[in-house]
């Protein structure tokens, strides 16, 4: 009698025990989680705060004066802004053809295969690596010089592999019976294609595509080489010209310049993360809504 | 096996073998569609029905690894020739799924998909075409106040008939039918049911069933299959009266998986 | 050529307008034989779309191309003992040298400090969100880590710079705070997001027979993490820390502001060092076109290329491999 209370005793104390490192480790989780969130938060909040009181219309609107100390960084958003756009012209076409091939075209095969670790090792090339590639094809081999046009292809092919796996994902998603049904009616493949699972697919590529903006707009090792300007007064005349740009302001400003007010700083950390941002909150946003909708059907 | 050449034959199928990869589907299959009838192809799940139904309009094409041996003719022409336009093949031959499967567009869009791939661009050919193919799915009434409505909000039954006046658009001879009814309340398997008896009229229909009595109600013609094989064809009420297979009386008297 | 003008025909050709648009439809396609139009249309998009997509592989093959070709000139005048276990790099001195140890062992360096931090916030995180957290706090959770992700990596080196350097020099009581160390914390949180991601992904992967399995066996949630979960998902962990390896020993900008990027072999974290990234960003500004130096960062290039697509090859074959085990 006694000897089976205690038995329960020591099995509830050894209960106790086991409750009681569950609720240590998962505590231990928890901080791993916080260690990363609240950085990450802070790091927001704190370019928000000190750079806000700097932003202001004249600020995103106007030319750098005195050795860029005062004025603003008009050049520079419209920098970016100019070579988000080239970006996003060679490389949607080109990731989602890709994405087209790989899905709807391409057989079980050696090439098949080969294009396949091309993108995943694409994707793991480092952003300098591509600065000196750009370098080399687009500036140098191909004559564009240090120009909109050379920055703009060398940040495609850097996020040509997020527009294609995030297209292919996409496409992927488009259930076979639509296409079924498309073929069936006499349409060709392409058609197919083009009508019914593109439009169906357009969510997803449209996430991929501003996510690969985004980082685009942010990145500075590759345009360094290719396309940026330390200070350029003007707005570019052709996609030959070299234009300023917001990461690459961020750098100069931070550290090429001594005895830049601190408020430049911050307020062109706050635009390039604003920039960076709004891109990041469309692709959500987008990416929300199609879950939602794919879970009605 | 012999089988009586009709001169009406629309469809004829001579020695067909077809192959998932190494595993044969269809053995030696012979037979022949006639025209403005309705046949019937019923066979245990696995048996290689609706595989047979996808080679009529090559839908198998789109499976990799199947190969096709034997001969498929349609008015006389070999559909698996190397020039032979498997789009326009397929403008000719209709077919309807299992499930039903709109685009995720407007009823009138569903509609007029097909017509438009055929390069008809003029909006009061369209309108026409889109009106009289839904009046011979017997749908317009329901659905002539909402054609730019969202296919997707119709009902399951709604759904499969917009996908048959999607397929008649074309106005294909032959309609190949994937047991449409499968995934349909009995209510609205009745409508689609009295619907192909009304089209035979002017269409040659095969249906794929997995329902006997369904066969058996709206058929002139029944094939049965058996692992790949084509056991037994004829008149329908033959099949279901006098079998002269034991495994087809087997199979229709309800012995059999 | 006949048969294209043919078709141009039927299309020009009137159509009779007391014919029915369905009749004209039955009787448009009636030839069942392809027709040169279509046949060429086919074609052209089919060879198109191939052309699309090889250019993934074509650009990974031009880039290997573009580095080797230019970084190999450098050898004419270096050798390449000289270029990998030199301790001296002078690039612009009359007795130029270019040895690039240092920053071999300063990416190293960062990298592992960056490792060792984020390995264990990682895949402690990476638990968190795949079986401990809400559903509603993980999508939260989840979307920030996605943003850490986003954020640039010149905006993390600004803040390293204000920031964390200042942090570093006063806790340890140096006259700099630009170090290995400082640059080891911001890569981690940049590695951090696809260590998360990989692990979380990988340990969701598992099929809930082994949770159910476990717990029916009586064993609590933690010891169902700790020996069951946790093992069948090494194969996916492992690869989402050699994907952020690979991601941090690519890291440029952030390295290059926050290092001081002496060129020295560190002999501790606390000690300014260089990167291989960070010579190439910060000298090829430098350099004219087909120089010694120019070649040399070239060089770099293809140290580094070969490094990374080592590492991203390995941890693919892992997860590839993983993948295959679960299902």
């Amino acid at each position: 009698m006694v000897n089976t209370v205690n038995e329960k005793n020591m099995e509830m104390k050894r209960d106790r025990q086991k409750k009681i490192r569950e609720k240590l480790m998962f505590g231990l989780f928890t901080l791993c989680m916080l260690a990363v969130v609240i950085p990450t938060l802070l790091i927001i909040g704190f370019i928000v705060v000190k750079g806000i009181g700097t932003v202001n219309w004249s600020f995103l609107t106007e030319m750098p004066r005195m050795g860029m100390k005062e004025g603003g960084i008009f050049p520079a958003i419209v920098g970016t802004l100019y070579l988000v756009l080239g970006t996003i012209i060679f490389s949607l076409p080109l990731g989602v053809g890709a994405a087209i091939y790989l899905t709807e075209y391409a057989k079980q095969g050696r090439l098949t295969r080969l294009i396949r670790i091309a993108v995943l090792n694409l994707a793991g090339v480092p952003s300098v690596v591509y600065g000196l590639f750009g370098l080399g094809l687009f500036v140098f081999f191909m004559g564009f010089g240090s120009s909109i046009l050379a920055g703009s292809l060398t940040l495609a092919c850097l996020i040509l592999p997020i527009i294609i796996t995030t297209s292919e994902e996409a496409i992927k998603s488009v259930p076979d019976s639509y296409r079924e049904a498309s073929l069936a009616l006499g349409a060709s493949k392409w058609e197919t294609i083009a009508r019914v699972v593109l439009p169906l697919a357009i969510p997803g590529i449209m996430t991929g595509g501003i996510l690969g903006i985004g980082r685009a707009a942010g990145e500075t090792a590759p345009i360094l080489l290719t396309v940026a300007a330390f200070f350029i007064p003007r707005l570019p005349g052709s996609v030959f010209d070299q234009v300023m740009a917001l990461p690459y302001h961020l750098y100069i400003v931070s550290t090429q310049v001594p005895g830049m007010p601190e408020s430049i700083k911050y307020g062109t950390a706050l635009v390039l993360l604003g920039v960076v941002g709004v891109f990041f909150a469309f692709a959500t946003i987008i990416r929300l809504k199609f879950k939602q909708m794919s879970h009605l059907d | 096996m012999s089988v009586v050449q009709n001169m009406e034959a629309i469809i004829e199928v001579k020695n067909l073998d077809l192959y998932y990869g190494d595993f044969q589907a269809l053995k030696k299959i012979d037979t022949s569609i006639e025209k403005n009838k309705v046949s019937a192809l019923i066979g245990p799940s696995g048996c290689g029905k609706s595989t047979f139904l996808r080679t009529l309009n090559r839908m198998n094409d789109l499976i990799s690894g199947v190969t096709t041996k034997g001969e498929v003719t349609f008015e006389g022409r070999e559909i698996y020739d190397q020039d032979l336009d498997v789009v326009a093949l397929r403008r000719k031959i209709g077919m309807v799924f299992q499930k039903p499967n709109p685009f995720p567009k407007s009823i009138y869009e569903n509609v007029a998909y097909g017509p438009r791939r055929s390069g008809v661009k003029n909006k009061k050919d369209l309108d026409q075409i889109v009106e009289e193919s839904l009046k011979e799915a017997a749908l317009w009434e329901e659905v002539k106040d909402r054609l730019n409505k969202s296919a997707l909000g119709l009902s399951g039954g709604q759904q499969q008939r917009l996908c048959i006046a999607r397929a008649l658009a074309m106005k294909p001879q032959v309609l190949l039918m994937d047991e449409p009814t499968s995934a349909l309340d009995p209510i609205a398997t009745n409508r689609i049911e009295d619907l192909i008896t009304q089209l035979k009229e002017h269409y040659t229909i095969v249906i794929v069933t997995h329902s006997m009595h369904q066969a058996a109600r709206i058929s002139d013609k029944t094939a049965f299959f058996l692992m790949g094989e084509l056991i037994e064809q004829g008149d329908t009420d033959k099949i279901f009266t006098t079998p002269r297979d034991q495994r087809t009386e087997d199979y229709v008297t309800g012995r059999f998986g | 050529m006949k048969g294209i003008l043919l078709s141009i025909l039927t299309i020009v050709k009137p159509r009779g307008e007391s014919v029915s648009p369905r009749k004209k439809l039955e009787n448009s396609s009636w030839n069942l034989t392809k027709s040169y139009k279509n046949r060429i249309r086919e074609f052209l998009i089919e060879k198109i779309i191939f052309i699309l997509g090889i250019t993934a592989l074509l650009i990974m093959g031009l880039i290997f191309v573009f580095l080797i070709q230019t970084g190999i000139r450098l050898f004419e005048d270096v050798s390449l003992g000289q270029f990998l276990f030199g301790r001296e790099w002078y690039p612009n001195a009359t007795n130029a040298r270019f040895g690039i140890l240092p920053m071999i062992v300063g990416s190293i360096m960062v990298t592992m400090g960056a490792i060792l931090i984020s390995v264990p916030i990682g895949i402690g995180s990476a638990i968190f969100i795949a079986e401990v957290a809400p559903p509603k706090t993980k999508t939260v959770f989840k979307l920030t880590i996605e943003f850490l992700s986003a954020i640039p990596s010149v905006v993390l080196g600004f803040l390293g710079i204000v920031v964390l350097s200042n942090w570093v020099r006063i806790s340890f009581n140096l006259s700099s705070g630009f170090t290995v160390l400082t640059g080891s914390i911001v890569i981690a949180l940049m590695a951090l997001p696809t260590i998360i991601s990989v692990a979380d992904d990988a340990i969701r992967a598992l099929p809930g027979e082994y949770r159910e399995a476990s717990y029916a066996l009586g064993a609590s949630k933690w010891e169902t993490i700790k020996n069951v979960l946790l093992p069948a998902a090494s194969s996916g962990i492992i690869a989402g820390v050699m994907l952020g390896v690979g991601r941090a020993i690519g890291e440029t900008m952030a390295v290059m502001m926050v290092m001081g990027n002496a060129v020295q072999i560190p002999s501790t974290y606390l000690e300014s060092g260089r990167t291989l990234t960070a010579t190439i960003a910060a000298e090829m500004g430098d350099t004219v076109r087909n120089g010694t130096h120019y070649n040399a960062l070239f060089a770099i290039g293809v140290v580094l290329l070969i490094m990374t697509s080592v590492i991203n090859t390995i941890s693919e074959w892992v997860l590839h491999r993983a993948q295959r085990e679960g299902k």
